[in-house]
């Protein structure tokens, strides 16, 4: 436990990637391997579920530190992070503890089937014991969602380094769901073992944004041209007859979508296609909000199978009679996945063959960008044709080029402060829109301005509060921002009525006064 | 009437008709301590403690000014004054107010630890106590600031012994003298930029420094290389940082106890370091007083207040124009 908050310490200590690089190789290589492998699943976002709630570790922190609720409440939303705040209330003492990563974690795991005294007794023990920075460690195990700044992909790098393994071949090692619990650090990463991969995922290739000048420089010829589909992305394999879908999220999702049981029958062994999951209300494509609702649910009944079936659009090849094909290029790789559907045309599979367009100019293909609304797509997806399955996000092969957002001036109504990096600074916005003579609440943002524009928020913020609600603040209506958004639907869950996507703060509108933001009803004017 | 006021332009005493640490323009202003939210420009009249006589001339330029010593009681039509330490910076006071038989303190800003530059905090009996409570929260916990100092001599060594430049950040007036004072000269040279050069140099007339070496356009990079540079925090990330060649950041401020702020500031080490009381520091400071009456300024101010009435005192709040509430805004830290 030492040696992991010291490593986190180190992290924290320096902005330097190659330094951060350097630190993690470092402790990979002198650390035991169940610890090391406890920290790649840390960093990789995997964690132990909780032994307690949050609400009980604030009760018992203060208590130890000798506050009343109210104050330790005010402190945590000042703080904005749980474990910090208890990492720094708990009072230090002399003590020390010799636990390792895994020995502290797996306490933790067995701590979860005890009473509450038990567990009471442990964790105020282990705080005493530990240093400060290994109480701040402690509690974000304990508290889940380990989020330090440190990317898996430089995990990975460092990874790398310390065990003379290429990166990419570590990245696909580690995806899909393991956990040291149920694997050593050898069978995951060194030597896996063939039963293990059958479930395995790749590792999905992610596009960047087209640039200003990428127009200029890029030729159209060397592009393949696809929509690009508005739903979830999943990878599905079918090894030795099993069916198996993974999100993006690196989440097993083939409960969700028993629709797809049939590939498992339909398609050889080693096939793995990578596309987007999409929902086809009465026969045609549905919005995002239509898939929420079968995500959403932990069964999937009859009907909601029948409201909303889902189809798979496939737009890449990936495996194919087991063979990795991720290193030959896209355009034989579209050829293989043509001739995929050709051969199974018959089956009446529940996926869909996501066109691939050639254009001879840009102007062209902005028209079919143009489309996008009535092909029910984002946008598009530009890939070159030569290009290999990539690992993550590198840029340079496939780009996005979104339709442009719908936007809409709203006014700020109420502000609470933001986590991590904008700890102690009102961050989180809730915009508000005209309806007879009120202001609705339509949405909350939380990105699109700058640091120095988040300070003069903040400033206002602090010095135009009507009314306080805990972390939130309800603000004078005065500040109008142009709010920008992906999708539009009507909801019956939202007061407005109206559920945006994506929304986030294109520009502050210094030339405009409240009176001059919009209405609710010309949103609803955008809906489709 | 109340003794002291809380008017537009400032704290008032309105028996004696003077202001203490006004922002705006006034005849006769009481000053506690340098820096810029405390001691401002254009008042006709100013006292203040002997020591910071020369520290405000030099920011405030041509200025009719009066120094006082600690205890040393006058008279301002009948209303009796005193400057007491308060441990804040060098020449730093806390002003005593006393009328018929009622006393109140107004602490400027002020720290509980000896920073081995400026005359050690001295609680001061009282009926009323105006507090700053710029780290008047329970998480605000300070560390042996001797610690805190072998840690950046730490850090300054391993960085020499890597050939890196440590460039150390902090406020021109206070920060960077404390922390000048407990560098060890033994590790290097100690070059400094422009702005906290001229304070220290006012300050050497009162406190014996480690010597300083100003960095001009004529310094070669390889003569700083491995050694320290002390600076204000604006020159993070500028052009002036960058001609400096390989550095380490260190930036100390009681701020960097968070952790966000800590990330936003981007340095690759953050001190915890600071001329402000802590929560415990607060408290104790106002228990030493006696006091019935707390009145908050600047800080944490609201929760700062309802804790100490949940403890009995008869305390509130009080807006003023002194900076403190986040790190982003502060002068001071």
């Amino acid at each position: 436990m030492k040696a992991f908050a010291q490593l986190i310490d180190a992290l924290d200590s320096t902005n330097k990637t190659t330094q951060k690089v350097d630190l993690l190789a470092d402790y990979f290589r002198t650390t035991s391997r169940t610890d090391a492998l406890w920290a790649v699943a840390l960093l990789s976002h995997r964690r132990p579920s909780r032994p307690v709630t949050t609400t009980l570790l604030r009760q018992w922190a203060a208590e130890v530190a000798g506050l009343s609720t109210w104050l330790f409440e005010e402190a945590y939303h000042i703080v904005g992070d749980l474990a910090e705040t208890i990492a720094l209330l708990v009072p230090n003492t002399q003590s020390h503890s010799q636990e390792s990563l895994a020995e502290t974690i797996a306490t933790l795991i067995a701590l979860k089937n005890k009473e509450e005294p038990e567990k009471k007794a442990y964790i105020l023990a282990r705080w005493q014991q530990l240093s400060s920075t290994e109480r701040f460690v402690f509690n974000k195990i304990l508290t889940g969602g380990f989020r330090i700044g440190i990317s898996q992909k430089l995990m990975t790098r460092a990874l790398g380094q310390a065990l003379e393994l290429d990166e990419n071949t570590l990245a696909h090692r580690l995806m899909g769901q393991w956990s040291p619990e149920n694997t050593r650090f050898e069978d995951l990463l060194i030597t896996p073992k063939a039963a293990d991969q059958l479930s395995r995922p790749y590792p999905f290739y992610l596009a960047y944004a087209v640039e200003d000048d990428f127009f200029d420089k890029q030729s159209v010829t060397e592009y393949h041209i696809e929509h690009k589909w508005d739903g979830m992305r999943g990878q599905l394999i079918v090894r030795e007859g099993q069916l198996f879908l993974w999100s993006r999220g690196e989440e097993l999702i083939t409960n969700k979508f028993p629709e797809f049981a049939p590939f498992a029958q339909q398609l050889p062994s080693g096939t793995v296609l990578d596309g987007e999951i999409l929902p086809y209300p009465k026969g045609v494509i549905g919005n995002f909000n239509d898939l929420q609702k079968r995500i959403g649910r932990k069964t999937v009944g009859a009907k909601l199978l029948r409201d909303i079936p889902t189809r798979f659009m496939i737009y890449d090849l990936l495996e194919w009679e087991g063979k990795d094909y991720r290193n030959e290029p896209l355009w034989k790789r579209q050829q293989q996945l043509a001739h995929l559907f050709e051969r199974y045309s018959e089956q009446e599979l529940p996926w869909e063959h996501s066109n691939v367009l050639q254009f001879d100019h840009w102007d062209a293909v902005a028209t079919e960008r143009n489309r996008a609304p009535e092909m029910r797509s984002e946008g598009l997806m530009l890939k070159k044709r030569d290009s290999i399955y990539a690992v993550g996000r590198k840029k340079g092969a496939w780009w996005k080029w979104k339709s442009d957002p719908k936007t809409i001036d709203a006014v700020l109504t109420y502000a609470m402060r933001g986590h991590g990096r904008r700890t102690n600074l009102y961050t989180d916005y809730t915009f508000g829109l005209w309806d007879e003579g009120q202001l609705v609440t339509f949405a909350k943002a939380y990105s699109g301005l700058t640091d120095k524009e988040i300070r003069e928020v903040d400033r206002f913020v602090k010095q135009n509060t009507l009314a306080r609600f805990g972390p939130v603040r309800e603000v004078t209506p005065q500040l109008v921002f142009e709010i920008a958004f992906e999708g539009i639907a009507a909801s019956s869950r939202h007061k407005s009525g109206v559920a945006v996507r994506f929304p986030r703060i294109l520009r502050w509108r210094h030339d405009k006064k409240i009176e001059g933001a919009n209405s609710l009803s010309d949103l609803k004017e955008l809906l489709p | 009437m109340p003794l002291l006021e809380f008017t537009s332009r400032g704290i008032y005493c309105a028996a004696a008709d003077v202001y203490l640490d006004p922002w705006k323009k006034v005849v006769k202003a009481l000053i506690t301590h340098g820096h810029s939210d405390h001691a401002r420009w254009g008042h006709q009249q100013y006292i203040t403690h002997h020591d910071n006589v020369p520290i405000i001339q030099h920011r405030l330029g041509k200025i009719v000014v009066a120094g006082k010593a600690y205890g040393e009681c006058f008279k301002v039509n009948g209303v009796t004054f005193s400057f007491h330490p308060a441990g804040h910076v060098p020449g730093s006071s806390q002003i005593r107010v006393e009328h018929r038989g009622e006393v109140w303190v107004f602490t400027g800003d002020y720290k509980l630890e000896n920073d081995g530059i400026s005359t050690p905090f001295e609680p001061v009996p009282c009926h009323t106590f105006i507090t700053e409570c710029t780290f008047g929260l329970p998480v605000f916990d300070w560390q042996n600031p001797t610690l805190v100092h072998q840690q950046i001599n730490q850090w300054w060594a391993a960085n020499k012994a890597a050939g890196v430049t440590s460039l150390l950040m902090g406020y021109s007036l206070g920060k960077i003298q404390r922390l000048l004072k407990h560098l060890d000269p033994c590790i290097g040279n100690i070059f400094t930029h422009g702005a906290p050069e001229k304070m220290t140099q006012v300050l050497r007339a009162q406190i014996d420094f480690p010597d300083t070496r100003l960095i001009t356009r004529e310094t070669n990079k390889k003569e700083i290389q491995g050694n320290m540079v002390l600076a204000p925090p604006a020159v993070m990330g500028s052009a002036w940082a960058k001609k400096l060649g390989t550095i380490s950041t260190g930036y100390a401020s009681g701020w960097m106890a968070f952790r966000g702020a800590r990330r936003r500031r981007a340095v690759d080490k953050a001190f915890v370091l600071s001329d402000h009381a802590d929560w415990k520091g607060l408290l104790q400071a106002i228990e030493a007083t006696a006091c019935e009456n707390v009145i908050t300024t600047h800080g944490y101010t609201d929760i700062f207040a309802q804790y100490l009435r949940e403890k009995g005192w008869n305390a509130r709040t009080e807006k003023t124009q002194y900076e403190a509430e986040t790190p982003e805004t502060s002068l001071t830290e």
